[in-house]
């Protein structure tokens, strides 16, 4: 079966018409040995710093027109998951010997993002400085973002009547107007670092490898869904902090580009073999002959 | 075009013939006085109100959708079973125009029809499920082609377009229209190719859309290679409901089929057959696809293990094996029997993918609202009002009364 599949595409290949659904090569062209999406603006997040004062929940709420964030008693009773009003949380969870350890989770802002492959309107696009942003009146509300979404980030105004899809854009309107994002402007302890993607994945990687006795040794994003804008290092272990640990490491849109090799075989091959097939059943000489009528 | 208005002069009479099938006004309004009438208003008094509630209250006031359960019942059910059930269409579109099977002529109407009203019928449950239906123009200016609902969307679209057309055939003989009818039926060769075009990309692309979903989808089900089984299974599809279809029809229309010898029961064994074949090529590929996925220890293992199996084995391998039974021995009822059982697999399998078997590993899981029930039942059975009113008026079972005919 696999081979049917390879097949297909070589098929595809050849016709030339595969060129059709390639993906758009700005920002992919990238070599292979360079960092995926280097260029673009990133942050680094390093868990040992944060210090859970949540003052980038309360910046995010105040830039984005969202409700005020919960106390810390509400706030760290449990793992928050982002909600269409709360784009960004801090979580709670402790080292072995009791030290809290926290995480600001929003979007992970995926230098191949699965969303806005995934968006048929474009609703969702990944901009070429990094951010994955939203533009609600093109949006028709499918959802199928939410499905595609490795980390179940995007979410739903299920309560209203006209409603969109929320999430964290990385502010990219502050960032078009050369501001930082409202959480990294706001952030006391360092533990939002800001910067593009390749200094940043070295910066992760010196600290990580460099100090193998302090971290966990691991950059999450680095690699997860083809890498993200936004990578965490930490000292305890990422379910711990609710990580998405089963997160494939290669792109997300890349997964469907197969599937998405048929429709140009099929518009190319299906006609004339169809009438192949009827010129062969409708043959001289079999039976009846002639098409009805 | 003349022919249709000279009739339409004489309104009254033409009204009686063509619309209330020969009674008067109150006459025809008391005949709708029926058990099965009642039924299907009652399910529509309920349903239809909430259709249109859901647009003002929203989907979270109607439907249990959540944010890790963003597609349900109507998706799962109107959009993804509709379309499937919908593919007699284009099957036996295909028998009978392009690969000459000329006795499959008498179920090749009845099988256009059923596949345009299930396409209206998902349309509809589509609007429904959109936040923003206006905003599907946005597929045709928007260029978002690495989506594979970009492919669907479009496909969606196409394939309606077509089945209107090949229903116009009909539509128009009805009528008397001459001018449109002689045209379009000398066209139903091309429409018929790009309908098995249309479906293949569509059917094809419907589980395309959960290969982006591989942590989500329970692995005996995720496949890179869905798309396949999904194409395969539609073809299942369409056979299985043009054998329970016709079965059904030819209990409720028997009047229509008076004086129309066709050997419906040799049609049916020859489906058989085919849908036999079919069947359990289908098997072995989803074994296959299980293989591949490195699940194959997960058959028969906890809840989704035992789930695939029944679905497997139950409603794929047994009515496989029960139509080449039925074929080889001439015995139509096994034949219906295994039908109603491919009919009930595909929607297993449609709802498997996309909620029962979907995020399988998360703790809340997701069940259709008495809303988002009502709101299902209520199109299917609108679909199935809509296809008695046709059948009744229009010349789908048998060619028009006094016309040339189309045998």
């Amino acid at each position: 079966m696999k081979l049917g599949r390879r097949t297909f595409l070589q098929i595809a290949g050849a016709t030339g018409t595969a060129a059709l659904v390639t993906l758009p090569g700005r920002a992919r062209a990238a070599g292979a040995a360079s960092t995926p999406g280097e260029d673009e603006r990133s942050v680094l997040v390093d868990t040992t710093k944060c210090v859970g004062c949540r003052g980038c929940e309360a910046a995010c709420a105040e830039a984005n027109n969202l409700p005020d964030p919960p106390t810390d008693g509400e706030a760290f009773a449990a793992m928050r998951p982002t909600g269409p009003e709360c784009f960004t949380v801090v979580n709670r969870t402790e080292k072995a010997d009791g030290t809290p350890r926290y995480v600001k989770r929003q979007c992970m802002h995926c230098v191949e993002p699965a969303c806005a492959s995934a968006c048929p309107v474009r609703a969702l696009d990944k901009q070429a400085t990094g951010p994955v942003a939203y533009d609600g009146s093109k949006c028709m509300g499918c959802r199928y973002c939410m499905v595609a979404c490795p980390f179940s980030v995007p979410k739903y105004q299920y309560a209203k009547a006209i409603p969109m899809v929320r999430k964290c854009t990385f502010c990219a309107g502050r960032q078009a107007e050369g501001k930082l994002p409202a959480c990294i402007g706001v952030c006391p302890s360092g533990a939002l670092e800001y910067g593009t993607r390749g200094e940043l994945v070295k910066e992760a990687r010196r600290r990580v490898y460099g100090s193998p006795d302090k971290y966990t040794q691991h950059i999450y994003g680095e690699h997860e869904a083809g890498g993200t804008n936004w990578m965490y290092i930490t000292d305890v272990p990422f379910e711990k902090l609710g990580f998405e640990v089963a997160v494939n490491d290669n792109s997300y849109p890349k997964l469907v580009k197969g599937a998405l090799g048929v429709p140009p075989v099929v518009m190319t091959l299906w006609p004339p073999l169809l009438m192949g097939l009827w010129a062969f059943s409708h043959r001289e000489g079999k039976g009846q002959g002639g098409h009805h009528e | 075009m003349n022919s249709g208005f000279a009739t339409a002069e004489r309104s009254g009479s033409w009204v009686q013939e063509r619309i209330l099938l020969g009674m008067t006004f109150r006459e025809y309004l008391r005949s709708l006085w029926t058990p099965f009438n009642v039924v299907c208003a009652a399910i529509l008094a309920v349903g239809l109100p909430v259709l249109v509630a859901r647009f003002y209250l929203g989907l979270g006031a109607t439907t249990n959708l959540s944010q890790t359960q963003p597609w349900g019942l109507w998706i799962g059910f109107d959009m993804m079973t509709g379309i499937a059930l919908a593919a007699g269409g284009f099957t036996i579109g295909a028998t009978v125009e392009i690969f000459g099977l000329e006795e499959y002529h008498s179920i090749e109407r009845p099988a256009i029809l059923t596949g345009f009203l299930g396409y209206m019928m998902a349309v509809i449950g589509l609007i429904a499920d959109l936040g923003k239906p206006w905003n599907m123009i946005g597929i045709f200016s928007n260029n978002g082609t690495q989506s594979v609902l970009f492919e669907v969307a479009w496909c969606v679209v196409c394939y309606t377009t077509v089945l209107l057309l090949e229903f116009s055939v009909p539509f128009f003989e009805w009528l008397g229209w001459e001018r449109f009818y002689r045209p379009l039926k000398k066209a139903l060769l091309g429409l018929t190719v790009l309908s098995v075009m249309f479906s293949t990309m569509h059917q094809s692309a419907l589980g395309s859309l959960f290969i982006i979903a591989p942590g989500k989808l329970h692995p005996l089900w995720y496949s890179s290679q869905i798309f396949l089984f999904f194409f395969v299974s539609a073809v299942i599809a369409g056979i299985c409901m043009v054998i329970v279809e016709s079965a059904i029809s030819h209990n409720l229309f028997s009047e229509q089929f008076e004086g129309h010898h066709v050997d419906v029961d040799k049609l049916m064994l020859g489906l058989a057959k085919a849908g036999a074949v079919v069947m359990f090529a289908y098997f072995f590929l989803k074994l296959q696809g299980v293989i591949d996925n490195h699940a194959l220890g997960l058959i028969g293992v906890g809840f989704y293990g035992k789930w695939w199996l029944l679905e497997m084995l139950g409603f794929v391998l047994a009515p496989s094996l029960m139509f080449a039974w039925g074929a080889r021995n001439r015995k139509v009822g096994i034949v219906r029997v295994a039908a109603f059982l491919g009919v009930t697999g595909i929607v297993v399998n449609r709802l498997n993918v996309s909620f029962i078997a979907y995020n399988y590993n998360q703790a809340v899981r997701y069940w259709p609202s008495w809303m988002e029930i009502s709101v299902s039942i209520a199109l299917v059975v609108i679909g199935v009002l809509a296809f008695r009113w046709i059948v009744n008026r229009m010349p789908v079972f048998h060619p028009m009364k006094g016309s040339a005919g189309h045998h």
